[in-house]
């Protein structure tokens, strides 16, 4: 019954993961970089959040709506003021400025909301379910996390495959110059794609904290870079890599931490993220790119 | 035009200032010749662990102003940020020293700590740090020899560690199973730990689980806690801050798992959290040396003190800093101590001073001192209650 309990566990920090994931993913499918800042988006939608809820007394949904917005501007903002003079310029140079963003926005936080981390208020209740006669006991916050994952994995396919933005959406990550000769308005699409990505960081930013309660302005670095572990874990670039790169990365750090050790959990992880790169180096459903000479 | 007038009016403003400025500090200077030995400190008044500096020095002030009023000894105080940072710790301890310290309070924390004890070996000044814990505080790891100016008003992690095995041993009705969650890329945090094992298997107390986590690790403690409530476990020792504390307290009343929690000095602060519910800390124990609720008369004058300035109870840290200026006049008045000495001088007695004499402050009475810079004092359990830290009677 306990392996059960760490694999529910593993698969609510997983979903967390993999919307993370999903925003790193997107980008990266459709503008082709690495937006390094996209997790500490997330850390300032756990801080908007977080002041909604205390100081302005919202309850959690409306919280969540608040941080939603304030986070897609920022996104968008971000896209806007940092990456897009950047467009032609070499990838180096926009990967050196999301981590400048990064940084940015890290000590930004510092300097208004202090370093001390503070406790999210729980925001479902403590309530648990409770299974083979009180074996197993899952919380309402777990449950919630993975049912907001599955439901955000559908919506988001929906998105991409029925709608007009969606296919416009697929058209630029298959050929940026082909796309625009078909009258899609490139700049746009990656606009709308950053604040997709910003406002799933929101919902992230709300499970995460709900979950794990600590908010402090290094609250995004390090799921943001397990996220990216799970996206390229996945295949960078495709949504279901993303849930799955983010489901199996969960899983397998809660389980090392359970039953081999806690102090090599992050060790283990990024090691058998190697092996997977080494036997399939576009990821577990990355499609396969061949160069035309 | 105007713009530039009003660049003339400014820069003659700015130079007049200073110049007040200048005259100000050197007639601060020339009064403090008349007698004040100069104290230097360093801590973190700013970042993640500025509950610890900030009362360091509330402590310290507290006891300096009345120390002057008394008339025997007078000091002067001059605190530098380091935030706790071992690279920025340097700067502090330069800064102070330029500005003529006699005598240290050291670092507050470790980390910061351990970077400068050699610059006080070097220099021959003085320190006693109030709070830094470590053993790396005053012994040199790389020689294994002790830097000998520098001294310690706190236990030192190892026997925080052992102390605590002790009190759970002796308190068999706390519980008789231990799970220990601890961080295992913090050197206090590991000093208490490893300790606290070893004299746990000399004691006969039961250790069920022992799970770790790191910087890089620390919001998400399910597994560790869900480790320790399947091991049985009715102790949780918690050898690390406050901080991740918190977020053990909260993830532990998710699964409603409910034991006894044991910790040591670095759970002092934990109430402060902002929006932490602190119901949850209810029945926390913490081995610290200092109550706020003592009786003593010494004790009371200190708390009332500082909740008239500062409006808040006064923690173990402004404590051990109390002490710490207290202990300094005690040596200093003793060994004849002057301001016009030179550091290394004063260091010299003060040395002497502190190896020989017994200390009773509010942390502790007949407190001893090695040569190692260690001290020698019983610890006191404490245990929250409606919202605030209660001494145990026993």
């Amino acid at each position: 019954m306990a392996f059960l309990s760490y694999l529910i566990s593993g698969l609510s920090l997983g979903s967390v993961y993999a919307i993370i994931a999903l925003g790193y993913s997107m980008v990266y499918g459709i503008a082709k970089m690495l937006n390094f800042a996209h997790g500490d988006v997330i850390m300032i939608g756990a801080y908007v959040s977080y002041f909604a809820m205390t100081l302005m007394g919202f309850p959690f949904y409306i919280a969540l709506l608040v941080a939603v917005f304030a986070c897609t501007i920022l996104g968008v903002t971000i896209e806007r003021l940092a990456y897009k003079p950047l467009r032609q310029a070499p990838s180096l140079a926009v990967l050196i400025t999301a981590i400048g963003v990064s940084y940015f926005l890290q000590n930004g936080a510092q300097l208004l909301w202090s370093a001390s981390a503070k406790m999210y208020p729980n925001a479902f209740g403590n309530g648990q379910i409770k299974m083979f006669n009180g074996e197993l006991s899952i919380s309402y916050t777990t449950i919630i996390t993975i049912l907001v994952c599955i439901l955000v994995m559908i919506c988001l396919t929906l998105f991409i495959n029925k709608t007009k933005t969606g296919s416009a959406m697929r058209a630029c990550s298959e050929d940026k110059g082909a796309a625009t000769l078909m009258g899609i308005n490139v700049n746009k699409i990656i606009s709308i794609t950053f604040a997709i990505g910003s406002g799933l960081a929101a919902i992230a930013a709300v499970l995460l904290c709900s979950q794990y309660p600590t908010v402090s302005p290094t609250l995004g670095s390090m799921p943001g870079i397990k996220a990216f572990t799970a996206a390229v874990f996945g295949g960078i670039g495709s949504i279901p890599g993303a849930l799955l790169g983010g489901l199996a990365l969960g899983i397998i750090e809660t389980l090392t931490k359970a039953y081999i050790s806690t102090q090599l959990s992050d060790a283990i992880v990024f090691a058998v993220l190697i092996i997977v790169l080494l036997i399939k180096p576009t990821g577990l459903l990355g499609k396969k790119i061949s160069e035309k000479v | 035009m105007t713009m530039k007038k009003l660049l003339k009016g400014g820069l003659a403003a700015v130079m007049a200032l200073s110049m007040y400025a200048c005259s100000a500090n050197s007639g601060g200077s020339s009064s403090s010749d008349g007698g004040a030995i100069k104290l230097g400190m360093s801590g973190p008044l700013s970042g993640g662990a500025a509950i610890y500096g900030q009362a360091v020095q509330r402590g310290a002030e507290i006891a300096i102003e009345e120390v002057n009023e008394a008339g025997k000894v007078k000091f002067e105080l001059n605190a530098q940020d380091d935030e706790a940072d071992p690279t920025k710790s340097p700067n502090a301890y330069g800064v102070l020293k330029d500005w003529g310290m006699q005598v240290s309070l050291g670092c507050v924390t470790s980390g910061a700590g351990s970077a400068v004890s050699a610059d006080y070996q070097n220099d021959k000044i003085f320190a006693m740090t109030p709070s830094g814990s470590s053993m790396d505080v005053i012994l040199n790891s790389a020689t294994n020899e002790y830097y000998g100016t520098v001294f310690q008003m706190c236990f030192t992690d190892p026997n925080q560690g052992v102390a605590s095995a002790d009190y759970l041993s002796a308190h068999s009705d706390l519980g008789s199973k231990v799970a220990v969650i601890w961080k295992n890329d913090d050197n206090y945090s590991t000093g208490v730990h490893d300790k606290f094992v070893e004299e746990a298997n000399k004691v006969g107390l039961e250790i069920v689980s022992d799970s770790t986590f790191n910087d890089s690790n620390d919001s998400d403690f399910s597994v560790q806690i869900k480790a320790a409530q399947d091991s049985g476990a009715d102790i949780l020792f918690l050898p690390i801050y406050y901080e991740p504390a918190a977020a053990i307290l909260v993830a532990a009343d998710q699964v409603g798992y409910k034991p006894t929690v044991f910790g040591v000095d670095g759970l002092d602060g934990i109430l402060g959290v902002e929006g932490f519910d602190t119901s949850l800390a209810e029945g926390v124990y913490l081995l610290t040396p200092f109550s706020a609720d003592a009786t003593d008369e010494k004790t009371v004058n200190f708390v009332k003190k500082y909740q008239e300035k500062y409006g808040e109870i006064p923690n173990q840290f402004a404590a051990d800093a109390y002490d710490v200026v207290y202990a300094f006049a005690k040596a200093c008045e003793e060994g004849g101590v002057t301001a016009d000495m030179s550091a290394s001088d004063i260091a010299e007695i003060m040395v002497k001073q502190f190896t020989s004499m017994t200390f009773d402050g509010i942390t502790g009475t007949g407190m001893t001192w090695a040569e190692t810079g260690e001290v020698s004092k019983d610890p006191k359990a404490m245990v929250i209650k409606d919202g605030a830290y209660v001494g145990v009677q026993d």
